[in-house]
C-alpha cells in the first residue's frame, strides 16, 4: 500500500517537472518572439530608404539615421583595427611561444578573465576620464573606439586561442620537418586553418560594438552630424535609439525609435546569420 | 608581447584611476549614506540596495527558468526542436541593452501601471523583469553546456537502477553539472549587475531609498551613467568611488563562485 503511493507520488512528481521543463523552454522561446515580433511589426513599415540615408535634425520631420549608421561603422572599424591585431597577437603568444602554465601566461589570463567581468560602465569612467580628458582626445570617435577595444579585447583573445588550439599537433610538425622556420609555419599553416575561428571572434566582437551604449555616449558623445574625422564625436545606433526614448511624445518621434530598434534587431540577425554559415562552413572541411 | 603590455596596463589603470577618488571622499560616509545631494551629499547606500535587490529579483525570476530551459535543450528537446531553439536564445543574447531597454519602457512600463494601478511603471519591478529577460541567454548557454558535458555513464547508470529519465536528470544530471551551472548564474549575475542602459530607461532612476518594488530607484551603473558626462571635481570623483563599490562587487562574486566551485570538486 505504502510502496504503491510513494511509485504514484513520484510519476506525479516525475509530470510536474516534465511540464516545468516544457513551460520553462516555452516562456524562454515565447519572451524571445515577442520581443523581436514587437519590435519588428511596429518599425518595419517605417524603416526607408529615406529614413536610413536621410539627415537627422532634432526638430522638424528629418529624421533619417545616415549619420549614426556611419558612426557605427567607424566605430566597429576602428575598434577593430586596434583591437584584432593586439588581441590576435596575444592569443599567437599564448599558444605557440609561452610555455604553459608560466608566470607570463598565468597573469595575462588574469588580466583577461578580469577585463572580461568589468561592467561596461566602468570602461565607459575609465575611457572618459583617460582619453577624453587626459590624453585630450575630447569626445570622439577615437575615444569611444579606444575604449571599446579594449572592451571587446579579452573576447577576441579568448575565441582566437581556441580557434589556434584547435588546429591539430600533426601540422607543426610538418611545418618544421620540411625546414619551415617558426614563424613561416605559424603564417603559412596555422593561421590558415584557424581563420574561421578568427573571424567569428571579430564578428562577436563586432556584435559586441554595436550593441554597447554606456560606454559609447560617455566616450563619443552624441553629435548626429556625420563624423568628418575619428577626432570628431558622433552618435552611434544604439546611443540614437536610447536619446529616442527619452523624447517619445509625437507619432512621429515613436515611429522612429521603433524603426531604429529594427534596424539594430536585423543587424544582429545578419550577424548571427554569418556566424552560422562560417560554423557550418568549418565543419565541411 | 604587444598583447601583454596593454592588458597589463589596461587592467593596472582601471584600478589606479579609480582608487584616489574612493580615498577623497571618505569610504564610510560614501557607502553608508542615505542622501545624494551634488554638491553636497554623495551617499550611495540607495543604489546599493537598489543594485542587490533588483538583481536578486531578476535571479529568482530568471535563473530557474533559465536553468530548465537547458534541461530541456541537452536532455529532452528532439534534436529538430533543440536546433532551432539555440539559435534563438543565440539571437536573444546578440539583441542590443538598449533595444530590452526599449521594450521595457514600451511594454512592460505601462503593463506595471495598469496591473498595479500606480501613476508612473518606472519601477524596480520593471528593472527585474527586463534584467530577468536578459540573464536567460547567459546562464541557457553555459548550463547546457555543463549538462552536455557529463559523461553518459551517469544517465546510464541512474536509468540502470531503475529510476525515471526525469528522476536522474534533477537527482543525478544536475547536481553533477552544478559547477558548470554556478558558472553560468554567476555571469548572468554580473550581466545584471553591470547593465546600465535598460535600467536606465525602465527603472525610473531616483536616487531615494526605494520603499518596495513598486517605487522607482538607481542602481550604482545608473548613476555613474547619468551623471558622468556633467561632474567635476569632488562630484566626479564620488562617481568614480560608485564604480570601485560595483567593482568590488564583481569581484566578491567571482571570489564567492571560486569558493563554491573548490569546496564542491570533491
Amino acid at each position: 500500500m505504502l510502496q504503491d503511493k510513494r511509485i504514484f507520488n513520484r510519476e506525479r512528481q516525475d509530470k510536474l517537472l516534465f511540464a516545468a521543463i516544457w513551460s520553462a523552454a516555452a516562456i524562454t522561446i515565447l519572451f524571445l518572439l515577442w520581443v523581436v515580433w514587437h519590435i519588428l511589426s511596429n518599425g518595419l513599415a517605417h524603416v526607408s530608404w529615406e529614413f536610413i540615408t536621410g539627415a537627422y535634425t532634432r526638430i522638424g520631420e528629418a529624421s533619417g539615421i545616415w549619420a549614426m549608421i556611419v558612426s557605427t561603422v567607424y566605430m566597429v572599424g576602428l575598434s577593430l583595427a586596434i583591437a584584432a591585431p593586439i588581441g590576435i597577437m596575444t592569443a599567437i603568444y599564448l599558444t605557440e611561444y609561452a610555455a604553459p602554465g608560466s608566470k607570463v601566461v598565468k597573469t595575462i589570463r588574469f588580466c583577461t578573465e578580469s577585463l572580461a567581468g568589468i561592467p561596461s560602465i566602468v570602461y565607459g569612467l575609465f575611457g572618459m576620464t583617460f582619453f577624453v580628458t587626459t590624453l585630450g582626445l575630447g569626445f570622439s570617435i577615437l575615444s569611444g573606439s579606444l575604449t571599446l577595444a579594449m572592451l571587446i579585447l579579452p573576447v577576441i583573445i579568448r575565441t582566437t586561442e581556441e580557434a589556434l588550439l584547435a588546429v591539430p599537433m600533426s601540422y607543426r610538425e610538418g611545418g618544421y620537418a620540411l625546414g619551415s622556420s617558426k614563424i613561416y609555419t605559424i603564417y603559412r599553416l596555422i593561421l590558415p586553418s584557424a581563420l574561421p575561428g578568427i573571424v567569428t571572434s571579430i564578428i562577436l566582437s563586432t556584435g559586441r560594438v554595436i550593441g554597447e551604449s554606456a560606454p559609447v555616449f560617455l566616450t563619443a558623445g552624441m553629435v548626429t552630424q556625420i563624423p568628418e574625422s575619428v577626432l570628431d564625436s558622433g552618435r552611434t545606433l544604439t546611443v540614437h535609439l536610447y536619446k529616442l526614448t527619452q523624447e517619445l511624445f509625437t507619432q512621429h518621434e515613436w515611429d522612429q525609435a521603433y524603426a531604429t530598434a529594427t534596424v539594430l534587431i536585423v543587424l544582429v540577425l545578419l550577424l548571427n546569420m554569418t556566424t552560422k554559415l562560417i560554423a557550418t562552413h568549418m565543419n565541411k572541411h | 608581447m604587444v598583447g601583454v603590455i596593454s592588458v597589463a596596463t589596461i587592467g593596472w589603470f582601471v584600478f589606479q584611476e579609480g582608487l584616489p577618488a574612493f580615498k577623497e571622499a571618505g569610504i564610510v560616509n560614501l557607502v553608508l549614506g542615505r542622501e545624494w545631494l551634488p554638491p553636497a551629499l554623495y551617499g550611495i547606500f540607495p543604489m546599493i540596495v537598489s543594485t542587490l535587490i533588483s538583481t536578486a529579483g531578476a535571479v529568482v525570476i530568471g535563473v530557474p527558468i533559465a536553468i530548465l530551459t537547458a534541461v530541456f535543450l541537452a536532455e529532452l528537446a528532439p534534436k529538430w526542436l533543440a536546433d532551432i531553439v539555440r539559435p534563438a536564445v543565440e539571437l536573444l543574447a546578440g539583441i542590443p541593452s538598449v533595444v530590452y531597454g526599449f521594450f521595457g519602457l514600451v511594454i512592460i512600463v505601462p503593463a506595471i501601471e495598469t496591473l498595479f494601478n500606480i501613476p508612473a511603471g518606472n519601477t524596480i519591478l520593471a528593472g527585474i523583469i527586463v534584467l530577468a529577460i536578459m540573464i536567460l541567454p547567459t546562464v541557457i548557454t553555459i548550463s547546457e553546456t555543463s549538462l552536455r558535458a557529463l559523461p553518459p555513464v551517469y544517465k546510464e547508470g541512474a536509468l540502470a537502477l531503475g529510476a525515471s529519465h526525469i528522476y536522474s536528470i534533477f537527482k543525478v544530471l544536475v547536481p553533477a553539472a552544478r559547477s558548470g551551472i554556478f558558472t553560468g548564474v554567476a555571469l548572468g549575475i554580473a550581466r545584471a549587475i553591470g547593465e546600465t542602459m535598460a535600467i536606465i530607461m525602465v527603472m525610473g532612476n531616483a536616487p531615494a531609498m526605494p520603499g518596495s518594488i513598486l517605487e522607482p530607484a538607481r542602481t550604482l551603473t545608473a548613476n555613474i551613467a547619468m551623471e558622468m558626462s556633467y561632474a567635476t571635481g569632488i562630484h566626479s570623483s564620488a562617481l568614480y568611488s560608485t564604480g570601485i563599490v560595483l567593482l568590488v562587487f564583481i569581484v566578491l562574486l567571482n571570489a564567492s563562485l571560486l569558493y563554491l566551485n573548490r569546496t564542491r570538486s570533491y
